[in-house]
């Protein structure tokens, strides 16, 4: 009973036109000299001559005082002069950039990670600096030159310490001051001791300063601690995300009879608002007068819209796809379903929260124990001795060499190569945490519309159907963004012929298309509405009927995703595999017969949820491969998550990983890669522990010169290096060629030899 | 033996001018958009950062 499918990839492109302009004036910031600033998302750039097609068409626009792209994020940033916002979005399309308001208050600029690469800068800096003054004073500066270059390393460490070293202070004394200890606290302990130690010798014209040791220490650190917070989770803006599937406002028809703009959360039961063709809506609401098509795939999974009229009940957030619609409000925002949706989503991701990450694991045991041994030799030493200088030089030498520079950068350099080599792949990873837990799942779970499946409506057997007839129903179709229509529009190769080109054409939401041709009355859209007898058998897909006679029928099919098999196969011998859908039980039984799989129909987002929660009760992890809105809260709640880039955005924002080519091989190449990375991350820990076991106790028996020092702490942390890189060369074990296309402007590169 | 009284104070400023250009490409908004940067060389209008 109904005539058109949507998936998320198409329903989130179908833009609305007006209203753009509060939209982007909500969505500007002010800038200052009267000048606003507007970001905006413009997906399909892609190279250079993009950049120059989309700043030459925004800056020709009046009032657009610059406009500049940047292609790593695809945003194009543009300065206008206060007034009426210009049609940005409109010439964009125009020029065949389709682009959607960005809210730049959603990412602020990451701080922490400009803050740890300036301290990364000067500590790289201090420690070449010293280490060159160091070398002499080895080779054999002695006397007035060595107590020079002493002094010159202390003018350089002073300031690089109170500069760079304030990222491993400020986290130390936050644990002391709550009485706990983590691995920063032996690190400052360190660095400070072996500094203040090398003062003292240089005042005293010693001949061993630790000053090298101290910066180069502070250097290796800072690298694994960068690295790290790129591979630390961001922070999850997926919940976020859900207030941009909402419209930020909706027209609403005030009492008077005007009309204005109004934001999403000022908008209370009861008020009329006017709902364009394209636009979502804003908040749950009765249909009062119009008619259309209404796409809730995101929200149900549910692939094929349904019909909407005066009575129709909408959720906040589905599509309008065909008409406009005038709507009363049920309920503000804050009730609508969506709201219900964003609950479900947090508790999920509170859930998951709980999971701890392997550095986090490894370093809560080795603080204490670097801080035990340290104290320990320094008390032996004094018994044995009695000498508190000497009994202070090795303890300090103790604490130096247990540093966890290599333990560091153990994880993070694996977790930064996956990342790469995941890259290069087509698949984005949101954390290295997420790394982890995808390497420790046993049991996979699909979502169908737009996962297993493409998600996008195709004509099945286009070569059943007359050429001719094809042709001119595609003539037709070019008129509509249905769906369907484009399906027949992508399927028509022939052109039509000029005597049946339509003369007019009109759409008639929720029931299909009406052309003129000659004298003759062509429908294109549903059966009962195109046909003069009423045909109630057959309502499925379109038919093209002239003056109410059939001419012939369309069927429909959504496809499988390419690879879906060949993936499927490689992760049936080694895990457990189920498909989770929101649709109806017909649809979800053919795919998943094609595949051989498990399946659950018609499960609500909560329902997905559940079901995964029971699966992990039985101590299993799951990896939950979704795309919709409906599988947001399910992706959030799996030990791991992986998602097409062509979901929802609020899929992708939940997701772990995201994979940008339509093969699903994507799945078992993601977790073959996690795999090698888990192994590689274990070997690297076992490493760093071996070190420490050779060098600790050369440390306490007092045989550590500033020299030995600088050697075994670069040495491990290059050899931990050194075997993150062979991530490289490892190729995954079950991968096979590619699919040749891929429809995404990024270039992903073969694997490197 | 003496030269170290300039040379360190040469190979001082030179690693201090370095960190300072680094700093302030840094701070310049340089490194925001690296595939950009590598597309751009190829368009011939004057370039101005926002």
């Amino acid at each position: 009973m109904t005539c058109c499918t949507s998936a998320a990839g198409i329903a989130l492109t179908v833009a609305s036109d007006i209203n753009k302009d509060g939209e982007i004036l909500l969505a500007s910031r002010i800038v200052g000299d009267g000048l606003r600033q507007t970001d905006l998302s413009v997906p399909s750039i892609h190279c250079g001559a993009c950049i120059l097609a989309v700043e030459t068409a925004l800056g020709a626009l009046p009032g657009v005082e610059a406009a500049r792209v940047n292609l790593s994020t695809k945003r194009a940033t543009i300065r206008w002069r206060d007034g009426a916002p210009p049609p940005f979005i409109e010439t964009l399309r125009q020029a065949g950039y389709e682009a959607h308001v960005y809210d730049a208050g959603a990412d602020v600029t990451d701080k922490t990670f400009g803050e740890l690469i300036r301290a990364l800068a000067v500590a790289g800096f201090a420690a070449s600096n010293i280490m060159l003054l160091s070398v002499s004073v080895w080779s054999g500066a002695d006397d007035a030159t060595r107590d020079l270059f002493h002094t010159i390393s202390a003018v350089i460490a002073l300031p690089t310490l109170a500069y760079s070293g304030r990222v491993f202070f400020r986290s130390a004394w936050q644990a002391l001051r709550h009485g706990r200890t983590n691995m920063d606290v032996p690190i400052s302990i360190g660095v400070l001791l072996a500094f203040g130690l090398s003062l003292y010798e240089t005042a005293t014209h010693g001949p061993h300063a630790y000053f090298d040791a101290s910066v180069t220490l502070l250097f290796f650190l800072l690298i694994g601690r960068t690295l790290d917070h790129l591979m630390r989770e961001k922070a999850r803006t997926a919940v976020n995300g859900l207030a941009n599937l909402v419209a930020r406002g909706a027209l609403v028809l005030q009492p008077d009879g005007s009309r204005v703009y109004t934001p999403v959360n000022e908008i209370t039961a009861g008020m009329t608002v006017l709902l364009a063709a394209g636009e979502r809506v804003p908040v749950d609401a009765d249909v009062v007068s119009g008619q259309s098509d209404i796409d809730s795939a995101l929200l149900t999974g549910e692939s094929a819209p349904v019909p909407a009229a005066p009575g129709t009940r909408l959720q906040a957030g589905v599509l309008n796809l065909t008409g406009p619609l005038t709507l009363v409000a049920t309920a503000t925002a804050r009730d609508s379903t969506l709201a219900d949706l964003v609950r479900l989503m947090e508790a999920a991701e509170s859930g998951r929260s709980a999971y701890r990450r392997i550095a986090d694991r490894a370093s809560q045991l080795y603080a204490p124990a670097v801080h035990a041994t340290a104290f320990l030799t320094f008390i032996g030493w004094m018994i044995a001795t009695g000498d508190l200088h000497r009994a202070i030089t090795i303890a300090i030498a103790v604490l130096i060499i247990t540093c966890p520079c290599a333990l560091g950068l153990a994880v993070p350099m694996v977790q930064v190569m996956a990342a790469r080599r995941l890259f290069e792949s087509g698949i984005l990873l949101k954390d290295g945490g997420a790394l982890e837990r995808l390497a420790e799942i046993d049991t996979v779970v699909f979502d169908k519309t737009g996962t297993l499946t493409a998600g996008v409506p195709r004509l099945a057997a286009p070569d059943a159907i007359n050429a001719t007839t094809l042709s001119l129903a595609a003539a037709i179709a070019a008129h509509s963004r249905h769906p369907y229509s484009r399906a027949i529009e992508a399927a028509s190769t022939g052109k039509v012929a000029p005597h049946l080109m339509p003369e007019t054409v009109t759409e008639h939401p929720g029931c299909g298309l009406e052309a003129k041709v000659g004298a003759h009355l062509y429908r294109l859209g549903r059966a009962s509405w195109a046909l003069a007898a009423q045909d109630e058998t057959h309502d499925e897909g379109l038919v093209l009927a002239r003056d109410g006679a059939l001419l012939t029928r369309f069927e429909f099919e959504d496809k499988l995703r390419g690879g879906a098999h060949e993936a499927l196969a490689t992760l049936k011998t080694n895990f457990d595999i189920e498909i989770l859908s929101g649709d109806h039980d017909a649809a979800v039984n053919q795919i998943a017969g094609e595949l051989g799989l498990r399946y659950r129909a018609g499960t609500m987002p909560a329902g997905k949820v559940a079901r995964i929660e029971s699966i992990e009760a039985s101590s299993h992890k799951v990896l939950m491969v979704g795309d919709g809105l409906n599988d947001a809260p399910a992706l959030a709640a799996a030990h791991a998550s992986m998602a097409p880039a062509t979901a929802a955005d609020i899929g992708r924002n939940a997701a772990d990983l995201v994979f940008l080519h339509e093969s699903l091989e994507a799945v078992p190449q993601a977790i073959g890669i996690a795999k090698t990375a888990a192994q590689l991350v274990r070997q690297n820990l076992a490493l760093a522990v071996g070190y420490n076991i050779i060098a600790v106790p050369i440390a306490i028996l007092g045989y550590i010169t500033p020299l030995v020092a600088a050697i075994a702490m670069s040495s491990s942390s290059v050899i931990v290096i050194a075997n993150a890189l062979r991530l490289r060369a490892r190729r995954t074990p079950g991968k096979r060629a590619r699919p040749a296309v891929s429809r995404h402007p990024l270039n992903v590169t073969e694997e490197p030899a | 033996m003496a030269d170290f009284l300039y040379l360190v104070p040469i190979a001082l400023l030179l690693g201090l001018a370095g960190l300072g250009a680094f700093m302030w490409a840094l701070g310049n908004g340089q490194y925001e958009d690296l595939s950009g940067a590598a597309e751009r060389i190829f368009l011939d209008d004057k370039d101005v950062p926002l």
